[in-house]
């Protein structure tokens, strides 16, 4: 059995794997720019970078499902190429994706098989899945279909149908985004167990404090290149998060908190809702008040009613009594999101493509589709286009949007600078009410502080602000009161301040399916850069 | 050096028009094969299908009876297809709207009077929309697919017809023979050509077609329409309602069609028959798609399927070419027009990926 | 006695007219649980019909003529497929234009073979059972198709539900992007089971026009492709149910028939409508009903897919 690797130490006979001078292009980006790292036996890597670095590229391009332009790979020591997955995994190469390559309609037996090549009679799988979950302590009913599990299970089955193959080498993506910190405090035991077995890890985040507690050394990505190695241990925080961004964080300025005095705009009480389709969560008994001025965060591990419970608020779904949602005083719960609109509350859902902007229209229709009625766009059923184009030039300007124009599609922004043009058009049409879900998710550090900023912005001028979002660092840092949704559920809300870390990940329903587990330890302290 | 395929950033909008151009170019050229293949003088075969009638007054003329139709129809189902709506039923709309106006036209029989024919177009359009209610509201209500539904209730129009014009309103003077009677003076629509079939329906399609486009393009009705079809979820952020979409587009080209079955049979064909179309309600989804659901390009498409029927006669009679080749046409320009609006979204790149440092240039910074 | 025989010749009857139903959804089903939709149905079936027929007229030889009406199947599914999986056209405009090609090439070619007769396909006669009373008819003295039709249900329920190879096709229907990611040709398998669709239709078509009618008559399909469309939803994507629709929709149009020919004063065209209405009446019943049955459509029906490379 291979020794741990130590941090730093790079002076091994021959890594596990070695990546010279990998390079991607998709059309207008190039993805990675001659890039190169090697992982040594039993060693925990971690790459490092924001959002749109290109960790994501070349992981796929190590599992064999996107191809390198340019550049080699060697595993052993020895060239190699890897058409496709199936030889990734007949090398020894086990990849955990971010977003789960699962098939909700089946089976966790069936997800298993169809991600183990050797895998024939389902019986003796079935075994061979109860064997490793007991080995590594990962609970898992075969015969579960996918549908019914939390985040946390769904990431086992993951973890499980690699570690089925014996892995040498083990990538995983941004494995923590969607786990409460009990649950991944217990992920990172397991992953210390592998690394002790002489399994390579190649661990990617960018969460740092995680990374100075896992990771033996690390690389950092920017723009597509490599710009730094280090060993996590010697670094700040601060440091990694300076190198991965390339200039000092802008810090946010934030305001003094307000006092909840002053009466609720924003009111909901009693609000249950049956889940519409078979994978819904139905939403109980919700009730909180967001008084102007105060941003107020709803936590929670994805697929716990957030969806929902953003459609109960904004009117895409329609509640059962006009009391159970409050705008201003006015009973809004009968109202559907047009008329919602009229009484001052605007949202953006965290779906950016589609939900939130139609992808093949422009900009300034895109405008058009929120705030036609609170901008005064219509004349008699006709669009006025001149100020319509006005209006989105000036979220453009005002928010710094990257755009050629306002006659771009919203589906050719980048991930970030779409969010930014997002969130401005709700800002410009100045709401007493604003629901926002997932603001910075898969945003570019710059961009997220951005909208952080005119968040805070926002509230000061006397807005009710709600977020929801699966990033606690981010109800951290933006939120004066917040609450956990869990299984359709809203805790009592707390202020921010006084809020203890374990409390709320508790709330947020520890860990998934562990019961025989006793609860881990919480993390240190709220773990965030911005 | 292997052809790549990349998608566009931004749909290539001169590709989007030129592919209906490319469409019809290849179907010309493959058309020419066939003629060859099935041992026919191709140049003729082309010439007679595709040039001859619109080298004379009436072939025009003619062309413009049977683009009328089409462009009424087809306008109709681009507002649906634009929405997700697929009315695929057109054609049983159509039916019903020439059973329900050329009802009244029955009833009226030998009444003089010059609301006859604006209350059989009311009619028309009504009768139609009414067939379109059932699709409109099964789905709207239960969310069954309307594609089905409007095909099923396709045949059941044709065999309702055929039951009518078989019994009830056989023409007692008819010989026994499956059709009503010749509709009387007031109930047929006036030609506008002196000399030719052209009739009032043609302008009224002209007419139909411009207001769709401004619909389409310029009140928040068309944008409702794009943003529901585009992107169901966003719609919903709007406060969008689909239900009313569906049922907007399913009136909106039910009534089309009933009207244009109206004017068939209180134009060129003066009394209900079993078989009232060559099939324009099908036709006219090409129509639709030909002219990329823009009721301003759906008139030059109606033009060209009109062509396709007019040319298919021609043909037949002056080279022997079957009747069955028109169909064939048809379908082949949809295809083509499809696998053309590949280009519209992806380019094919034959020179090698750009080197990392020349592409580095065009990367957008963040 | 007699009324005993005359009972089970309708059985007998009802299994014919439910035969191409049944082969038809049973390739749009496979297609379907790909997560492709194709709406072509009526034109493949068109296309296997005519092929079949006049093959068979021009060689003398009925299983040249089935063998010709699958691959005219296959070969307008496989348009189908590089139009929609390669070239990324619209499944539903696609599946209209292969109905309306389907439509006029079977009317071109078979222009020249309307009324002409042809040998039947041959019912399979096994000595003794074949002349058992009951049973015989109306188990053991059917053409080769009808047996394959069945057979070939019970083998898709089977590769589905028990193979590798079937679990590998349902996941590509459930999330085309991870069957991609975990390295599973996602167009490669669609392309199989659209083919697959192109040859049950074909089949269907042959059926139709070598052993239910059989001669050749333009457009002889008469909407069953769409009605195989609307079966394959009414079986919530299981073979097996699907049988059970087949015969019930074989049924219904034998009914029809009957009633047509015991003369029950009601026109002709009421009882010819009767199908086409009931197809709507269980789409709704079956999107009303408690059963929520669309529930099981495939995740990924009708949505393009092209991978990064």
């Amino acid at each position: 059995m291979a020794t741990a690797m130590n941090g730093g130490d790079g002076a091994v006979a021959t890594p596990r794997l070695e990546l010279r001078g990998i390079s991607k292009k998709f059309p207008g980006v190039l993805a990675n720019d001659r890039v190169s790292l090697s992982v040594a036996p039993g060693e925990i890597h971690a790459l490092l970078g924001e959002n749109g670095a290109g960790k994501s590229t070349l992981v796929k391009m190590i599992y064999g499902v996107l191809h390198p332009d340019a550049g080699e790979m060697f595993w052993h020591g020895e060239p190699v190429t890897v058409p496709d997955p199936h030889t990734a995994r007949k090398l020894g190469i086990g990849l955990i994706f971010q977003h789960f390559s699962l098939f909700e309609a089946m089976t966790v037996l069936e997800n298993i098989a169809l991600g183990v090549d050797d895998a024939t009679d389902m019986k003796s799988l079935a075994q061979r899945v109860r064997d490793v979950s007991r080995a590594y302590g990962l609970p898992l009913d075969p015969h579960r279909e996918v549908h019914t599990l939390s985040v946390g299970e769904r990431q086992r089955i993951e973890i499980v149908r690699c570690l089925l193959q014996s892995p040498q080498l083990l990538i995983m993506d941004e494995p923590t985004s969607v786990l409460t910190p009990q649950e991944v405090e217990r992920l990172f035991e397991t992953l210390r167990q592998l690394s002790k077995e002489g399994v390579s890890i190649l661990y990617i985040s960018h969460k740092l404090e995680e990374i100075k507690a896992l990771c033996d050394r690390a690389t950092i990505l920017r723009g597509g290149r490599v710009v730094a190695e280090c060993d996590p241990e010697k670094e700040t925080a601060k440091s990694m998060a300076q190198m991965m961004i390339g200039a000092e964080l802008r810090t946010l300025s934030r305001r003094a908190p307000r006092g909840e005095s002053r009466e609720a705009r924003l009111k909901v009480k009693g609000l249950n809702l049956e889940a519409d389709h078979a994978f819904g969560v139905s939403l109980k008994d919700i009730g909180f008040a967001v008084a102007p001025g105060e941003i107020f965060g709803i936590a929670g591990v994805a697929g716990n009613g957030q969806t929902e419970l953003f459609e109960a608020l904004t009117g895409e779904r329609i509640a059962a009594m006009p009391h159970d949602v409050t705008i201003d005083g006015k009973p809004a719960g009968r109202l559907g999101a047009a008329a919602r609109r009229r009484l001052g509350m605007c949202s953006v859902p965290e779906e950016r493509n589609g939900h939130a902007a139609v992808p093949e229209m422009t900009l300034v229709e895109n405008f058009v589709l929120s705030g036609y009625r609170r901008m005064k766009l219509l004349r008699r059923g006709f669009l006025r286009a001149d100020a319509a184009a006005e209006l989105a030039g000036r979220v453009v300007e005002k928010f710094n949007v990257k755009t050629p124009g306002t006659g771009a599609s919203a589906g050719s922004l980048s991930g970030g600078n779409l969010q930014k043009y997002i969130v401005g058009r709700e800002i410009v049409q100045e709401p007493g009410v604003l629901v926002v879900s997932q603001p910075t998710w898969g945003v570019d550090a710059g961009a997220a502080t951005a909208i952080h900023q005119a968040l805070f912005t926002l509230a000061e001028k006397g807005t009710a602000v709600v977020v929801i979002s699966q990033d606690l660092d981010e109800l951290l840092t933006l939120s004066d009161r917040l609450a956990v949704i869990n299984l359709g559920t809203l805790s009592r809300s707390m202020v921010t301040a006084e809020a203890s870390i374990d409390e709320i990940g508790l709330l947020m329903g520890g860990l998934h399916g562990m019961t025989e587990h006793q609860p881990a330890h919480g993390r240190k302290g709220g773990a965030h850069v911005a | 050096m292997l052809p790549r395929i990349e998608r566009r950033r931004e749909l290539d909008h001169r590709m989007f028009y030129l592919s209906p151009v490319l469409a019809v170019a290849l179907t010309i050229v493959t058309g020419f094969l066939l003629f060859l293949a099935m041992g026919y003088d191709p140049l003729q075969g082309v010439f007679h299908f595709f040039v001859s009638p619109l080298l004379s007054g009436y072939g025009l003329a003619e062309l413009g009876l049977k683009a009328g139709p089409l462009i009424l129809i087809g306008v109709g189902l681009a507002l649906g297809f634009r929405a997700n709506v697929w009315n695929i039923g057109a054609e049983g709309q159509l039916t019903m709207g020439a059973v329900a106006g050329g009802g009244i036209a029955l009833a009226l029989w030998g009444v003089d009077g010059f609301w006859v024919l604006p209350l059989m177009c009311l009619a028309g359009i009504l009768g139609g929309m009414a067939y379109a209610a059932i699709p409109a509201f099964l789905k709207a209500r239960f969310d069954v697919n309307e594609i089905l539904t409007s095909l099923m209730l396709t045949y059941v129009a044709t065999l309702f017809l055929s039951m009518l014009v078989y019994g009830p309103w056989r023409d007692p003077m008819g010989f026994n023979f499956p059709q009503s009677r010749m509709f009387t003076e007031s109930a047929i629509l006036p030609v506008v050509l002196a000399g030719t079939r052209l009739h009032l329906g043609v302008i009224v399609a002209l007419l139909v077609a411009v207001t769709g486009w401004v619909l389409m393009t310029r009140t928040i009705i068309g944008f409702q329409i794009r943003v529901v079809g585009q992107a169901p979820a966003a719609a919903a952020f709007a406060g969008f309602s689909r239900t009313r979409m569906i049922w907007l587009t399913l009136m909106t080209s039910g009534g089309l069609a009933g009207l244009a079955g109206l004017f068939e049979v209180a134009g060129p064909i003066g009394q209900l028959i079993p078989v009232i179309t060559p099939g324009y309600g099908f036709t006219a989804i090409i129509v639709a798609f030909l002219g990329r659901l823009n009721p301003l390009g759906i008139i030059p498409a109606g033009l060209i399927m009109a062509l396709s029927y007019i040319g298919g006669e021609n043909a037949q009679v002056e080279v022997g070419t079957p009747q069955a080749m028109t169909g064939v046409f048809q379908g082949m320009l949809l295809f083509f027009l499809l696998a053309s609006d590949f280009l519209v979204r992806y380019r094919i790149r034959l020179q090698a990926p750009g080197t990392p440092a020349a592409a580095r240039a065009e990367a957008p910074a963040e | 006695m007699s009324s005993e025989f005359a009972f089970v010749l309708t059985l007998v009857t009802v299994i014919s007219a439910a035969t191409p139903l049944l082969l038809a959804a049973l390739g749009e089903l496979v297609t379907e649980r790909s997560g492709v939709l194709n709406l072509g149905v009526e034109g493949m079936m068109l296309a296997g019909a005519v092929s079949g027929f006049a093959v068979t007229v021009s060689t003398g030889s009925v299983a040249l003529g089935v063998l010709a009406a699958a691959l005219a199947g296959m070969l307008m599914a496989f348009v189908f497929g590089v139009l929609t999986l390669s070239l990324m056209a619209n499944q539903v405009a696609t599946g209209l234009a292969l109905t309306i090609f389907g439509i006029g090439l079977s009317s071109l070619i078979g222009a020249g073979f309307v009324g002409i007769p042809v040998t039947p396909l041959p019912k399979l006669h096994i000595p003794v059972i074949s002349s058992l009373p009951v049973v015989g008819p109306l188990l053991f003295s059917h053409d080769a198709l009808i047996y394959l039709s069945i057979a070939l249900t019970v083998g898709v329920a089977w590769f589905l539900k028990r193979t590798r190879w079937g679990m590998v096709l349902r996941a590509v229907g459930e999330s085309d992007e991870s069957a991609h990611s975990i390295g599973y040709n996602v167009i490669a398998v669609r392309y199989l089971a659209v083919v697959f669709g192109g040859f049950a239709s074909g089949l269907a078509g042959a059926f139709l026009s070598l052993s239910y009618t059989p001669m050749w008559i333009e457009h002889m399909t008469a909407g069953r492709g769409w009605i195989a469309l609307a079966l394959v939803v009414f079986s919530s994507w299981r073979p097996l149910r699907l049988l059970f629709g087949a015969y019930l929709f074989g049924g219904v149009t034998i009914l029809q028939l009957y009633a047509q020919g015991a003369g029950i004063g009601v026109p002709a065209q009421i009882m010819s409508m009767l199908p086409y209405v009931a197809t709507i009446i269980v789409l709704t019943v079956i999107a009303a009903g408690p059963w929520r049955a669309r529930l099981d459509a495939p995740a990924c029906l009708g949505k393009p897919f092209r991978p990064a490379t």
